[in-house]
């Protein structure tokens, strides 16, 4: 799975995007932020508050109850502020 | 049309091009947004537009799609920046151009309210404390929602 970070997120972990094989048990995107937090570190940090992380999945939004699968590209990031 | 791009962009030939050739458009509506520096504590010397390439045209491309389906629109142009912009730099140019001007301008307006909260831009801003990402506004969620039916 292909994980994309933008704007403070990319920032706050360090890095735009990086391969992860899927956690067992990891079946949508709530999962998935829960299993990256608990990576510690700059993780933990920048994913402390997920009221403010708003996630894509093959480059839809959608929601915390979203299935995510291998192969899927998922991006993490902050409210939008363009325009 | 959706364009997303670094460089700058005319506005004049970009309006004019839209109607080019079709005499049923009878009024061309059109937004410009420009970096702004409020000055005070908050002066902001320069901004950069970080964005998620391929899901921002994607997204775009929804937004014209749905303008097309709510208006009798003849052309819709969008014009979106990123990269490291100055105060006074333009952002981002919507316009609209319809037979009718209710139509053009009513397009207009809700293409600029659905792409600020749907268009996946990041802005962060240059200030004399450092940088900083901008944080979205709930006004702007409020803007959009009025082109919702039940929505205020």
């Amino acid at each position: 799975m292909k994980l994309v970070y933008f704007a403070w997120l990319r920032t706050r972990i360090g890095c735009a995007e990086e391969e992860i094989e899927l956690a067992p048990g990891v079946e949508n995107v709530a999962g998935l932020l829960d299993w990256l937090k608990s990576r510690g570190g700059r993780y933990a940090e920048a994913l402390r508050d997920l009221s403010v992380i708003r996630v894509a999945v093959n480059q839809d939004y959608v929601g915390r109850e979203h299935p995510v699968r291998e192969g899927d590209e998922v991006a993490i990031f902050p409210p939008v502020t363009g325009g | 049309m959706i364009r997303v791009q670094r460089e700058d962009f005319d506005v004049g030939a970009e309006i004019a091009r839209l109607s080019v050739g079709n005499d049923r458009i009878g009024g061309v509506a059109s937004f410009i947004g420009l970096v702004r520096d409020m000055g005070g504590e908050d002066r902001v010397s320069a901004l950069t537009l970080e964005h998620y390439p391929g899901m921002t045209e994607r997204k775009l491309a929804e937004i014209e799609t749905e303008a097309h389906r709510r208006w009798p629109l003849d052309a819709v142009l969008i014009i979106h920046r990123y990269g490291r912009l100055e105060p006074g730099d333009r952002i981002v140019l919507v316009a609209t151009a319809s037979p009718h001007r209710e139509a053009a301008l009513a397009a207009c307006h809700f293409l600029i309210d659905w792409l600020k909260t749907d268009a996946p831009f990041w802005k962060s801003e240059e200030t004399p404390s450092g940088e900083r990402w901008v944080e979205a506004r709930a006004e702007d969620d409020a803007a959009k929602r009025r082109w919702t039916p039940g929505g205020s």
